[in-house]
C-alpha cells in the first residue's frame, strides 16, 4: 500500500465556510473513504483568514495570508492509502469541492524507513 | 425452609456475591493468591447453601456470609502457622502474610469490586481472554457457562483462563486502592472490556436467550460499579452505560420465541422496555459533561435515535456513523453505515457505496446487498442471500435468510 496526501485548494475565501449541506456532503465523502478502510489521517482544515495565516519569506519578510502570487489557497488535507495513485485519484474525484471550483492535488508520500 | 422461589434466586445471588467476596478477600491476600480467596469464598457459599436449606435464609445474608468467610480465613492462617512451625524449611517464600482481620462494609465491598475490575481488565491479556476472565472472576461464571456463551469447548476456555491468570500474576499487578493516574491510564481498557462483554451477550452466536441476557446484565452491573465511584464516573462511562441501556431495551424484541433474529423494521416496538430507554436518556445526558466525543458517545447517539420514531432520524444516524468510522474502522460499522446511507439516499446509491467496501468475503455484506437489491432486482437479491447462506455458520441465520428468499420468490409470483 502506498500513501497519498490529498491537498485541497479553493479559489475564493468566501467558499471556505461551507453550508450545512456542503458540510454533510464532505463528511459523507470522508466517511466513505474510512468505510473502505483507506483513510490514514483525517487531516486538518487550514484557516486562510487574516490573523490565522501568515507567509514567511526570505529577509524576514512576513505577509498576511497564504501566498498571494498563487490565486488558489490550500484549505486542508487528508492522507489515504491505496495500491496505486490512480486509485487515490478516483477517491479524490468524489469530493464535492469541484462543485465550487476547487481542486485537489494528489501527492505520494515518501516513506522513510 | 427454602421456598421454590428462593431456590431460583439463590444461584443468581450466590454468583454475584461470590465475585464480590473474592474481590474483598483478594484485597486482603493480594492478587497473587487469588486461588486461596476463591477457595474460601467457595467454601463459604457451600456452607451457606447447606445451612440455609435447613435453617432458612438469615436476616442479614451478607453479614452472615462475611462472618463465615472471616472465620474461614482465620482457620486458614491457623493452619498455615501450624505448618510453618512444624516445617521450618519453608519452600514457598511468597505466601500471603497474615494481617489483621479483614473488615467488610458496603464501601469496602464496592471499592474491592472496582479494584478487581481494573485488575482483571489488564492489557497483559488479549481482549478475548480479558472478557473470559471478567466472566469468571468478576461475574462468578463457571468454566462451562463461559464455554457455552462463547460456543467454545470447555477445555479451550479452561486453558485460556489459566494462561490469562498466569499473565496477571507475571504482570504483578497489585490489587489495591487505585490512584487517580492509574485509573486514567487504564479506564479506556476497562470500558473496552465491558463493551465487549456486553456485545458478546447482545450479538451472541448462542441462541439461548437467557445466556445473552445474563451477559448483558452483568456488563451493566459492572458499568454501574464504575459510575458509583466518583473517580470512574466519567462522560465515557456514562455514554457506554447509555448505549447498554438503549440496546438492552430491545433485547426481548429482537429475538422471537424460536430464537430467530427479528430485524429492526419488523420488531414490535411495544415490547421495547421503556424504563431502560429512560435510563439510557438519563446516562446519555450525563455523558455530555465534557468535551470529548468517544465512540461510546457516538454509538449511544445512534442507539438513541433508534429508540425514537422520528422521521428525520436516518440523516442524524448517517452522520453519527460517519464520525464513528473516522474514529475506528470495523467491517460491521462500514456495513451499518451503508445501511443508514441507503435509508437517506436510496438503495441504488447505497449499492454503489457498498461495492467500494471490499467486503465480499463477509456474509453480512451479502445479506446487506440482498436487502438493497430486493427493492428492484429480485434475482440479484436472491443470489446475494444464497451467497450469505453459504458463508454463515449460524443455523438460525440460515433459516432467517431462507425465509427471505422464499418471500422474495412469492412476491415475484414464482
Amino acid at each position: 500500500m502506498k500513501e497519498f496526501a490529498l491537498i485541497f485548494r479553493l479559489r475564493d475565501i468566501s467558499d471556505f465556510k461551507p453550508s450545512p449541506e456542503q458540510m454533510q456532503e464532505r463528511m459523507n465523502w470522508l466517511g466513505s473513504i474510512a468505510a473502505q478502510n483507506k483513510l490514514v489521517d483525517k487531516g486538518n482544515t487550514l484557516l486562510p483568514i487574516s490573523g490565522s495565516a501568515k507567509t514567511v519569506k526570505p529577509n524576514n519578510v512576513v505577509t498576511d495570508g497564504p501566498y498571494t502570487e498563487i490565486k488558489e489557497f490550500i484549505s486542508g488535507y487528508i492522507v489515504v492509502k491505496t495500491e496505486t495513485i490512480d486509485e487515490a485519484v478516483e477517491i479524490a474525484k468524489g469530493n464535492p469541492i469541484f462543485k465550487i471550483g476547487g481542486s485537489i492535488e494528489v501527492r505520494e508520500i515518501l516513506k522513510k524507513d | 425452609m427454602v421456598t421454590k422461589s428462593d431456590r431460583e434466586i439463590l444461584p443468581h445471588l450466590f454468583r454475584q456475591e461470590y465475585a464480590k467476596m473474592t474481590a474483598v478477600l483478594c484485597r486482603h491476600f493480594g492478587l497473587r493468591h487469588i486461588e486461596i480467596a476463591e477457595d474460601i469464598a467457595s467454601d463459604t457459599f457451600l456452607k451457606a447453601s447447606e445451612s440455609w436449606a435447613i435453617n432458612g435464609i438469615p436476616e442479614n445474608p451478607t453479614a452472615w456470609l462475611y462472618t463465615v468467610a472471616k472465620n474461614k480465613t482465620k482457620d486458614y492462617f491457623k493452619h498455615i502457622s501450624v505448618f510453618e512451625t512444624k516445617i521450618k524449611n519453608d519452600l514457598k517464600p511468597d505466601r500471603p502474610k497474615q494481617e489483621n482481620d479483614f473488615e467488610f462494609n458496603e464501601q469496602i465491598i464496592s471499592d474491592s469490586q472496582l479494584a478487581m475490575i481494573f485488575a482483571v481488565c489488564n492489557p497483559a491479556n488479549n481482549t478475548e481472554s480479558q472478557v473470559a476472565l471478567a466472566l469468571q472472576i468478576l461475574c462468578g461464571f463457571s468454566v462451562e457457562e463461559i464455554a457455552n456463551a462463547f460456543i467454545t469447548k470447555t477445555e479451550t476456555i479452561k486453558k485460556r483462563l489459566q494462561r490469562a491468570r498466569n499473565n496477571l500474576r507475571n504482570d504483578n499487578f497489585q490489587i489495591k486502592t487505585l490512584t487517580e493516574s492509574e485509573i486514567q491510564s487504564r479506564q479506556e481498557n476497562v470500558l473496552q472490556t465491558l463493551y465487549l462483554l456486553f456485545n458478546e451477550g447482545y450479538f451472541s452466536k448462542s441462541n439461548k436467550q437467557f445466556i445473552r441476557k445474563e451477559l448483558c446484565s452483568e456488563a451493566i452491573r459492572l458499568n454501574l460499579t464504575l459510575i458509583q465511584n466518583p473517580l470512574t464516573n466519567t462522560p465515557q462511562t456514562n455514554a457506554l452505560l447509555a448505549l447498554m441501556c438503549f440496546q438492552s431495551s430491545r433485547i426481548e424484541a429482537r429475538i422471537n420465541e424460536k430464537g430467530e433474529a427479528v430485524l429492526f423494521d419488523e420488531q414490535d416496538k411495544n415490547s421495547w422496555d421503556k424504563s431502560l430507554i429512560e435510563k439510557g436518556n438519563y446516562y446519555l445526558i450525563n455523558a455530555t459533561n465534557g468535551n470529548e466525543i468517544s465512540k461510546y458517545h457516538l454509538e449511544a447517539g445512534i442507539a438513541y435515535w433508534h429508540t425514537t420514531g422520528s422521521k428525520g432520524k436516518w440523516k442524524s444516524i448517517m452522520q453519527l456513523y460517519n464520525q464513528l468510522i473516522l474514529i475506528e474502522y470495523s467491517p460491521i460499522t462500514a456495513l451499518n453505515r451503508t445501511f443508514a446511507f441507503s435509508k437517506v439516499y436510496g438503495h441504488k446509491k447505497a449499492i454503489f457505496e457498498a461495492k467500494k467496501l471490499n467486503l465480499t468475503k463477509s456474509n453480512q455484506y451479502h445479506e446487506l446487498m440482498g436487502y438493497l437489491f430486493a427493492e428492484f432486482d429480485i434475482q440479484k437479491a436472491i443470489e446475494h442471500y444464497e451467497q450469505a447462506i453459504k458463508m454463515t455458520k449460524s443455523e438460525t441465520e440460515k433459516q432467517t435468510l431462507q425465509k427471505k428468499i422464499k418471500r422474495l420468490k412469492r412476491n415475484n409470483g414464482g
